[in-house]
């Protein structure tokens, strides 16, 4: 058996290596497992309980998954980038073959028999020789291991798996589907209060009054928190704090400090605003001279710019939070997906030790990222501070929700290439703009981005965002090609000055850069008239993307589509990338119908292919890709965030629509599984593609090239115009 | 004042603000959860309830408007430990991410349903219209009530 050691541990085990953060055998008949990763719904409890059972060698119906708290779970810092299957996943299945191998050793001690002729049989242990069996239970019921986790042991064989890779149903479905109040949203607790913050217009005002006779005088007013410009409101029923907040805000009167910079064009505010140019070298950004491409005098030379614009993550339920200060102690219950980096933050603000605090994650609606969890958990915080030793459940408007989100930042790509005499390319250059997509708070910053926290009558600055250097991070995600060029040149532009608040949303740079180099690879090989999955394959020598390229094409039946009418255009396009350069493969091939007459684009049919290694639950990557395309359908059609001078101006559904019901198309999947090949992280594999494969079917069917995203309507008419006035 | 509702088929006799909506009575007074609140301006379906057997929103319309009526949450959709067909389908189609959105888009499909046991697909696009999902679960949602409805 051979053992490699500690630097080879897995995932997050490496810091976590305590056996008992991981596994606990309880009492009798279930295994209790931690994370501490957060279910966003995603469905990745379903996956490592899968993990779990399959290496325990359990029915999975006898594995518990435990929530993540600070304090308690293995400390994985962060649900983000796709890496929760990597992380969490590899480390816990590392964990549970210890813990089985530790019990085995047990059992063989007991039985009297070798260790070799044991073998499990959901928890009862026996074999070969043995005139009785053991249990994990009669072993090891409710005792910890007490073991360190130092070498990293043989895990069982994906040929003998029974759990992994087969369908089943989401662990945390039947409650939802009862109707049980399982969101922070729904908390109850004896005692609760009810809050609601009241925000000012946009970032740049301030409280410059407020009647709190006006307030105070309403006999359900429990208390009225003001500090600085954070201004709340706590009753002891939920509809008096709605009220209440709404007579706060005709109360207060704010003064404006600054104006936003709004500019026509984001795509020229980006380069205007350039502070830093990092090329990529090995794939990291580097503050080094940018690199020449080789000439190619007589070669064809093409340029295009793309963009898109500030996106929302736009969650379902507006931001929620629930707190309770008891003794100077904290606890704040909250959907963060980053609930460890929350805690040092909140103490920070709070002015309070990081010991005193704890963060017990909490379902919300779907996340895409960093949304406005954090700031809610800090609203809440503040407000229970006000009302110590009752617990106060905070929720965000649906407006606020709109306006203080940190959103998804505006990009604008610029790409070149000079193709050779055979219409192959030759160069390859890409630059691309953008503000940080990473603006998560950080602890040892000197400034903190939760909004309340520059309200405070003590403010605290907010965070100068800093180019991150890492490859394959923010800006620069996915911006190096999954194609083999002869030379590539790739530059990350960093925008420090951002007229919005701004922070990870799915797929991070990797949307808009896809985005670009799908449609560009399209134009490309229009130039030359060869057939867009034709010209990809020429260019790509990774058998695993020429997979899903042939793949999705098999399923689809090629590109060309018969049925074009006289009011409508139909047409197919393709996209392609591997999250990341390094996670899940995805092939994404849309079809829409645009109607001449409206210029709408419907999205018709869709066909995904995609590898993301040995698959854990299939189903449920399937829902993962299914979601991210539909979600990026949605931001490649319909979305962006709208603000002039005074704030944001889209700050509803209505005035930020999203893809709705009988909008859907149609979407096909098939995943190619590598049983012997590591789980890839496969959450945003299909947000860059499908917004490629839209740009393309949409130049497909009418001949017209959008750009500049989302394509509306008003968009496509317009480049019609300027195409048809040539 | 006094209002009279009959929820999941229990009488309730409640005294309520004359302008409190009717999913804070719902969720606060008669601890029906899976009435969700997503954006109080009628606007993306988390809070439809059925009412009468038709889908209604209940986060702007005051409480006190629904007097005498018949209200129909999820919490009343199964008969004992038995899922109604439709929580059955959605729930083996695992037609969910987060979930938030998944009460209200049961009371469209119920309301739907209950009406006709074979709805068109159109029907069942228009039905669910109303409802917004963030997180792309639409196509395993329409799946599994195409299923349903016989169109598999």
């Amino acid at each position: 058996m051979a053992d490699i050691p500690t630097a080879e541990l897995p995932g997050s085990l490496k810091r976590n290596a305590s056996l008992d953060l991981w596994v606990r055998v309880d009492a009798r008949d279930t295994v209790t497992v931690r994370t501490g990763k957060v279910e966003i719904g995603q469905g990745i409890l379903t996956a490592l309980t899968l993990i779990a059972a399959e290496e325990l060698d359990l029915d999975p119906r006898r594995v518990r998954i435990e929530t993540a708290i600070t304090g308690r779970s293995p400390n994985e810092l962060i649900t983000a980038g796709s890496m929760s299957v990597e992380d969490s996943g590899s480390a816990l299945r590392q964990a549970c073959a210890h813990a089985r191998r530790h019990m085995l050793e047990r059992a063989a001690v007991e039985l009297g028999v070798d260790l070799q002729s044991l073998s499990v049989d959901d928890g009862e242990i026996g074999g070969v020789g043995a005139n009785r069996k053991v249990s994990y239970w009669d072993i090891q019921g409710g005792r910890p291991f007490g073991i360190t986790v130092e070498r990293r042991i043989d895990e069982k064989a994906p040929a003998r798996y029974t759990v992994v890779g087969r369908p089943f149903g989401r662990v945390d479905l039947p409650a939802k589907i009862r109707g049980d109040g399982v969101f922070v949203h729904d908390s109850e607790m004896p005692d609760m209060l009810h809050a609601r913050v009241v925000r000012p217009p946009s970032y740049h005002h301030r409280l410059a009054q407020l009647d709190r006779a006006a307030i105070e005088g309403d006999r359900d007013l429990f208390r009225l928190v003001v500090d600085g410009s954070f201004v709340a409101v706590i009753a002891r029923d939920e509809y008096a704090a709605v009220r209440l907040a709404a007579r706060a805000e005709r109360a207060a009167t704010w003064h404006q400090i600054d104006t936003l910079s709004a500019p026509d064009r984001l795509a020229d505010y980006l380069v205007a605003h350039q502070a830093g140019a990092y090329p990529l070298i090995d794939g990291a950004p580097q503050a080094v001279p940018i690199p020449v491409l080789p000439s190619a005098d007589d070669a064809m030379q093409v340029q295009r710019t793309y963009a898109r614009p500030y996106l929302m993550h736009a969650s379902l339920a507006p931001s929620a939070a629930l707190a309770r200060f008891d003794d100077g102690k904290l606890t704040v219950w909250s959907h963060s997906q980053g609930i460890e980096i929350l805690r040092p933050l909140l103490a920070k603000v709070l002015g309070i030790e990081v010991d005193e605090i704890t963060v017990v994650h909490s379902q919300g609606s779907g996340t895409y990222g960093h949304n406005g969890a954090d700031d809610a958990a800090l609203d809440a915080a503040l407000c229970a501070r006000a009302v110590a030793g009752r617990p106060v459940l905070l929720k965000w408007t649906r407006q606020q929700e709109h306006r203080w989100e940190p959103y998804g930042p505006a990009m604008r790509i610029d790409l070149a290439a000079a193709l050779d005499g055979d219409g192959r390319v030759a160069t390859w250059s890409h630059d691309v703009y953008s503000f940080t997509h990473i603006g998560r708070p950080m602890p040892f910053a000197e400034g903190v981005e939760m909004v309340a926290a520059w309200h405070l009558a003590k403010p605290f600055p907010r965070a100068a965002p800093t180019p991150r250097l890492a490859p394959e991070v923010g800006i620069h995600r996915n911006a190096w090609p999954l194609y083999r060029f002869p030379a590539t040149r790739v530059v990350k532009r960093f925008v420090a000055d951002s007229p919005l608040r701004t922070s990870s949303l799915r797929g991070l740079g990797a949307h808009g850069n896809v985005f670009a180099i799908e449609s560009f690879v399209d134009e490309l090989a229009a130039l030359v008239h060869v057939d867009p999955i034709a010209y990809r394959l020429e260019h790509t020598d990774d058998p695993r993307a020429r997979a899903v390229i042939e793949r999705v094409a098999a399923m689809c039946g090629g590109l060309s589509t018969s049925s074009a009418g006289p009011t409508v255009a139909r047409g197919r396009g393709i996209g392609v990338a591997r999250y990341k350069n390094k996670q899940c493969y995805a092939a994404v091939v849309v079809e829409v119908a645009v109607d001449l007459e409206s210029a709408i684009v419907r999205a018709e049919r869709v066909w995904i292919a995609a590898d993301a290694g040995c698959v854990v639950d299939p189903d449920g990557l399937v829902n993962q890709l299914e979601g991210g395309a539909i979600q990026s359908l949605s931001w490649t059609l319909k979305e962006a965030v709208g603000f002039d001078a005074d704030g944001v101006t889209t700050a509803d559904w209505d005035s930020y629509p999203i893809l709705r019901f009988s909008e859907v198309p149609d979407v096909v999947t098939e995943l190619i599984d590598r049983p012997s090949l590591p789980s890839l992280g496969a959450g945003e594999a299909t947000q860059g593609p499908t917004a490629g494969a839209v740009a393309n079917a949409v130049a497909a069917a009418t001949g017209i090239r959008i750009r500049e995203l989302p394509i509306t309507p008003d968009r496509l008419r317009a480049v019609a115009l300027t195409v048809a006035g040539g | 004042m006094l209002l009279e509702l009959t929820v999941n088929g229990e009488r309730h006799r409640i005294v309520v603000g004359d302008a409190v909506p009717l999913a804070y009575v719902l969720r606060n007074e008669l601890g029906l959860k899976s009435v969700k609140l997503g954006c109080g301006l009628e606007q993306c379906g988390s809070c439809r309830v059925i009412v009468d057997g038709v889908p209604r929103a209940s986060c702007v319309a005051a409480a006190a408007d629904f007097d005498g009526k018949r209200i129909e949450t999820v919490e009343g959709f199964a008969a004992g430990d038995a899922l109604h067909p439709v929580q059955r389908a959605l729930a083996a189609a695992n037609a969910a991410q987060c979930g938030y959105c998944l009460s209200g888009i049961m009371v469209a499909a119920k309301a739907l349903f209950d009406r006709t046991a074979t709805p068109s697909r159109r029907d069942i696009r228009v039905a669910l219209d109303p409802h917004l999902c963030r997180c792309g679960a639409h196509p395993r949602i329409l799946r599994a009530l195409d299923e349903l409805a016989g169109h598999g």
